[in-house]
């Protein structure tokens, strides 16, 4: 009974179905099947089939987003039962998401945030054209293990060496890692302004960012 | 008879328009300029002050569309009309604001400096195919407060033709606005006869920025000529269909336009952009593709259906290199643009996705340019009869009759395009005793020899050494001691820096 649920549950997000993902959600509660079996057992994998699928190129972005979300909207349904129990999903880390100041480019940014959530990290995404202290506030804020910075331009990418810097001064690294991105971003650029990582696409953050909190 | 590219029927045009200004008013337009809010407000607009959104009732679109000028000349710096908006004429520039240079020796793409626009300016300047420059790439030698104003001066120092540029902020769009004014004698010059225009792009989906704002209204009220590039992504920042996304498109520049011409009924502005669909492997945005092209030949259609001059961004590519993706992108979406009777083609040089430039692409691009503007001129009628009058008494039957007869060296050249040396047209031997060069390879031959050829514009001295002092100002207020100096051509002009 559970494994063709947990096949179900897989098959939602692997299909991006949302609604169908919250309906099994509700169905294993009421079933009083184990938040955390319904979790791991059935919907982890439909997003690591995407996430797999998506690398080898049979799967394309739109997939890989409407996965994310029906993965997000499946754990929100059955993340309350979780504390009830007095357990709560391994969390692989929190984040701070923010495209820098003078740059209003979120798009890969907001891929990211869905593949870090869709991958059990908590994310809070500022959203775009935030100041350094902002984001640094944020991260302190909430604890954060991970900052990740996104700049489109030219003229905004050394924002994301400001951050560092500030980081740097006021002590919070290595404690708070930080990964930067975007289309100017490079492995050189990331080196020089003594970033942690620098991923080229959503899929490749995800594995910097565990590999980064030392989860792979 | 100019042949024309036509993708949408006039229902669907219809259409467009009619859901874009649904669009302008639900869920209306984020407009983050306290301004352009101030502006659209009293024009009856309905505006939200915590989100900043703006609904904007469609009369008063429709008051703004009545008073933009249909159309409007960039001219040289001799003041001769070069570069037409309006109806189908059709220019081309190279693309703007590249990070990077096509290193023809290493192929690696070098961050760009001074040098590197001084080099792409020369080889366009001597290429008739672009009749304007552009502000190609950023120079990172010069600090970020100066990067535009300074690349529109080495511009305006080493070429005549008009130019398409763009401010990175509200303040610096007026020290470019300056510059322009100083080499034509005065901001009412600069305004009659204006050299440049200016590019500004609103925010997908259906945000004009507080810059991007600001900046049309400096432009509006300085009556110099405003290009909007509204760069809806399809299927990431706009709806994934085509027809959604021109349709966004058509409401990102109404906007626009509104608040443009709220700020100064009668300046010219032109409907433009770098509409792209957004690739859904890479989430890269290719402006290479094929629809990328459709989706600008679309909204070009709804512009002149509005009477409205026209700017697009064609015949560039993703790749990075000069090879045959670079030549068939290019190329074939150079002529959709053509085709499309689009007034300024910007792209040209340009590899992957807009960031890296070429001279030597620039050059062969100029080829898939002429070919465009051949198609573009038609199949023309020169002769009287279409051919029984050149079947004479002297016809023998043999295959050379018809290159003795005098009409056929008085029309060959208005007939046929004549490519540069890029494009080989060579025998077997002599291509392989002239080295068994490819495509790049020759490019880089005649780049090497435009930059022998080019010499700089003589200007009028007071006015130069004005704008010299004007920019040595604003790069001393940068923090720089002097402006870069450039290659020995320039020993003159270097000299004014120490003055």
């Amino acid at each position: 009974m559970s494994e063709e649920l947990y096949k179900q549950m897989a098959q939602s997000i692997i299909e991006g179905e949302k609604e169908i993902a919250i309906e099994l959600a509700q169905k294993s509660i009421e079933l009083n099947m184990h938040p955390l079996d319904t979790i791991t057992k059935g919907f982890v994998v439909g997003v690591n089939y995407i996430g797999d699928q998506f690398g080898l190129g049979e799967a394309f972005l739109p997939e890989l987003v409407m996965a994310g979300e029906a993965m997000k909207a499946a754990v929100a349904v059955l993340e309350p039962e979780l504390l009830k129990l007095g357990e709560a999903r391994e969390v692989m880390g929190r984040v701070v998401l923010a495209t820098v100041e003078g740059d209003i480019h979120e798009i890969g940014k907001t891929l990211v945030g869905t593949m870090l959530s869709a991958s059990g990290f908590e994310v809070t995404d500022l959203g775009v054209d935030q100041p350094a202290e902002k984001i640094i506030g944020k991260a302190i804020e909430i604890d954060a293990q991970l900052i990740g910075m996104s700049a489109l331009l030219t003229t905004t990418m050394i924002r994301q060496r400001e951050v560092i810097e500030e980081l740097d001064k006021e002590g919070l690294r290595p404690r708070i890692k930080v990964m930067v991105g975007g289309a100017p971003i490079t492995k050189d650029w990331a080196e020089k302004i003594k970033a942690d990582g620098t991923s080229e696409d959503a899929v490749g953050a995800v594995q910097l960012a565990k590999r980064l909190l030392g989860k792979e | 008879m100019q042949p024309k590219l036509i993708l949408l029927t006039e229902d669907i045009i219809e259409r467009i328009l009619d859901e874009a200004y649904q669009l302008l008013l639900k869920p209306g337009v984020k407009v983050n300029n306290d301004e352009a809010r101030e502006l659209l407000a009293s024009a009856g607009a309905q505006v939200d002050a915590e989100t900043n959104v703006v609904h904007i009732p469609e009369q008063i679109v429709r008051k703004a569309l009545e008073s933009v000028p249909r159309e409007f000349y960039l001219y040289d710096y001799d003041g001769n009309p070069v570069v037409k908006y309006g109806g189908d004429a059709v220019h081309f520039d190279p693309g703007s604001s590249g990070i990077a240079m096509l290193n023809p020796e290493t192929l690696e793409h070098d961050t760009t400096e001074s040098q590197h626009l001084l080099k792409l300016i020369k080889v366009a300047e001597q290429l008739p195919q672009y009749d304007a420059q552009s502000t190609a790439v950023v120079c990172h030698d010069v600090p970020q407060q100066i990067q535009d104003s300074y690349r529109l001066y080495l511009a305006l120092l080493y070429s005549k033709k008009p130019i398409v540029t763009g401010a990175f902020t509200n303040k610096t769009v007026a020290e470019m606005i300056d510059m322009l004014a100083i080499l034509a004698g005065g901001h009412d010059a600069a305004r009659e006869k204006p050299r440049a225009i200016f590019d500004v792009c609103p925010a997908p989906p259906l945000i004009w920025s507080n810059f991007a704002s600001g900046n049309l209204i400096a432009l509006a009220r300085a009556g110099i000529p405003a290009e909007i590039v509204s760069v809806p992504l399809a299927g990431a920042a706009a709806p994934v269909t085509l027809l959604g996304a021109v349709t966004q498109h058509t409401a990102e520049c109404l906007a626009g336009i509104t608040i443009h011409q709220l700020a100064k009924a009668g300046s010219p502005i032109v409907w433009g952009g770098a509409a792209c669909i957004f690739d859904m492997k890479k989430g890269a945005t290719p402006m290479g593709a094929v629809e990328t092209a459709m989706l600008d030949c679309s909204y070009a259609q709804v512009a002149k259906s509005l009477n409205m001059p026209t700017h697009t961004y064609l015949g560039a590519t993703d790749s990075k290199l000069v090879d045959a993706q670079a030549g068939l992108e290019s190329g074939i979406t150079a002529m959709i643009g053509a085709l499309s009777g689009i007034n300024m083609i910007s792209g040209s040089g340009m590899l992957d996705f807009l960031s890296c430039h070429s001279a030597e692409k620039l050059v062969i691009d100029a080829e898939g340019i002429a070919m465009a503007k051949r198609m573009i001129a038609g199949v023309q009628l020169h002769t009287e009869t279409l051919a029984t009058g050149f079947y004479d008494d002297n016809i023998n039957f043999k295959g050379g009759d018809f290159l003795k007869q005098r009409i056929t060296m008085q029309l060959f050249r208005k007939e046929q395009h004549l490519p540069s040396n890029v494009i080989d047209r060579d025998s077997m031997r002599n291509w392989k005793e002239a080295g068994s060069l490819d495509t790049f390879a020759r490019a880089k031959v005649i780049v090497d020899k435009l930059l022998a050829s080019y010499s700089k514009p003589t200007l009028d001295e007071a006015k130069e050494k004005a704008l010299h002092a004007f920019m040595l100002v604003l790069a001393q207020q940068a923090g720089m001691d002097a402006l870069p100096a450039l290659e020995n051509v320039d020993k003159e002009t270097s000299t004014h820096v120490n003055m």
